[in-house]
């Protein structure tokens, strides 16, 4: 099991820890519903290191970018970052990624999933051709994900970049805690607003970033916040988590990412994908909530009134900020449309559900 | 972590206190750290014989949901009714406002069979 460059930290502060995709992570601190809360109403910071970060360089690097993802990163304008997915030949997702743009037309940075990482890196190699300079930076960079809606607010202190100013889906590089070279991003996976900033894990980097952070943030109250809460944050805004809601067997359009995918340029099997936007697809992920009291998770059944399977759960939890149990899971389309009534298999007995409109919170 | 002297244990986390032949139930302290925040606990045996390490129920944390073992063979009478608005006393107070049954037991003596707090606490140190 490997460790970030924080897993010290962690477990200092008594974190519950676990292995998730090879690396020793933090799943909870105060517990799931205080720290999904502070997200929400405060900031939070979470350790995502075990994230992956390959540099593309070269005249080439975006046709090789254009190729390999489903969005158009020829959008894209320095400081710039967009979602977007790895279709596979079949129209499956290979993974789901960050497209940087550093520098138009020459430098690009990926960011992809921990459980991903090797598997990204052999599936976009084997589409270069044109010699596209290729760097897998991820054992040595550090990514910290500061959310909440005070995020901004308390890290500002620490910087000369205009982080408060940072749109959705921009970035800047700079000094930050002291630390040179720094990259501010207006992203997240949590729908809270606040940055994501990755740096070197070199000589004392992580502890002084990670410190500064903390001490800055002391007087509002920030919390460290674990995968736990990362989950229920990202399952309210009806995000999709690689794995359990989109994998290998998955298209972009029936899991909703229809947003992310152009067919205004080539891709790979953009002739499948066009023609399921043509023809519609079979199946649609959608957002339900549980009418009666039970808690869906990953992998029960979905069954109509007449107990014949329609579908599958990808994601469920209890949503802390609406205290109800909600749920992702591919249905047959028909089932989609919201309000349609569904029945979740928890283990001997179908509970009803109603298909409703995400995002949830 | 808190394993009071009075109660006995089982190693699926389930603790047991005997009043003459009536015992409550309940899950450890380390049970529900493991669970974390708990939402929902499911108990729908009430008037059923049960044999000892039989299923009685369900906790359904945040993150995952686990069984419920009896820790002995009896019969479930009352479910605490407290749980159904306020889950989370079985993180706050898992010995006390948290426990989930109470049941008739078959054999008081099963319930020495089962382990001590000091055994307990070595098990799960």
């Amino acid at each position: 099991m490997k460790n970030t460059p924080f897993t010290h930290k962690h477990i200092a502060l008594g974190a519950k820890m676990a292995e998730f995709a090879g690396y020793n992570m933090p799943i909870s601190y105060s517990g799931i519903n205080d720290e999904h809360a502070a997200v929400r109403n405060n900031a939070g910071v979470f350790d995502v290191s075990h994230m992956g970060e390959f540099i593309l360089k070269g005249p080439d690097a975006l046709d090789l970018i254009q190729r390999v993802t489903s969005n158009d990163a020829a959008k894209l304008s320095n400081g710039k970052a967009q979602y977007s997915c790895l279709p596979n030949k079949e129209g499956g997702i290979v993974d789901d990624l960050l497209v940087y743009c550093i520098e138009e037309n020459k430098v690009y940075m990926l960011v992809v999933n921990a459980s991903n990482i090797e598997k990204d890196w052999n599936w976009i190699s084997s589409f270069n051709n044109k010699n596209v300079e290729m760097h897998n930076i991820s054992d040595k960079t550090c990514l910290l994900a500061i959310q909440g809606p005070n995020a901004t607010k308390i890290l500002q202190p620490l910087t000369d970049m205009d982080i408060l100013n940072l749109k959705y889906y921009t970035f800047a590089k700079g000094k930050f805690a002291g630390v040179d070279n720094v990259l501010v991003s207006a992203t997240g996976y949590t729908g809270s607003g606040g940055v994501e900033i990755y740096f070197e894990d070199k000589a004392d980097n992580a502890n002084k970033i990670w410190d500064a952070i903390f001490e800055a943030g002391k007087a509002q109250g920030i919390k460290p916040i674990g995968l736990g809460a990362r989950d229920t944050l990202r399952l309210e805004k009806a995000f999709c988590l690689y794995g359990n809601d989109i994998d290998d067997t998955t298209s972009p359009l029936e899991a909703g990412l229809g947003w992310v995918t152009k067919f205004t340029k080539d891709f790979t099997a953009k002739e499948i994908i066009a023609k399921q936007k043509q023809d519609g697809v079979e199946r649609k992920l959608v957002g339900f909530e549980m009418v009666e009291k039970g808690i869906p998770r990953h992998g029960y059944t979905i069954k109509d009134y007449s107990g014949a399977e329609i579908g599958v759960v990808t994601s469920g939890t209890q949503s802390p900020t609406l205290q109800k149990a909600i749920g992702l899971g591919y249905v047959r389309t028909v089932f989609s449309a919201e309000g349609s009534k569904i029945y979740i298999s928890v283990r001997d007995k179908l509970l009803e559900a109603k298909v409703v409109k995400v995002p949830f919170a | 972590m808190n394993f009071p002297d009075n109660l006995r244990y089982t190693k699926d986390h389930e603790w047991i206190k005997l009043d003459g032949n009536v015992a409550t139930i309940g899950i450890t302290d380390f049970a529900q750290r493991e669970l974390g925040d708990i939402v929902y606990v499911e108990i729908e045996t009430v008037g059923k014989a049960l044999s000892a390490e039989s299923v009685f129920g369900t906790v359904e944390a945040v993150k995952t949901v686990s069984d419920l073992f009896l820790p002995i063979s009896g019969t479930i009478t009352e479910v605490n009714p407290a749980l159904n608005s306020a889950p989370e006393l079985v993180n706050n107070d898992p010995y006390g406002e948290g426990w989930m049954a109470k049941m008739t037991v078959d054999n008081v003596a099963d319930v020495e069979a089962l382990m001590t707090a000091e055994a307990y606490s070595a098990m799960v140190s």
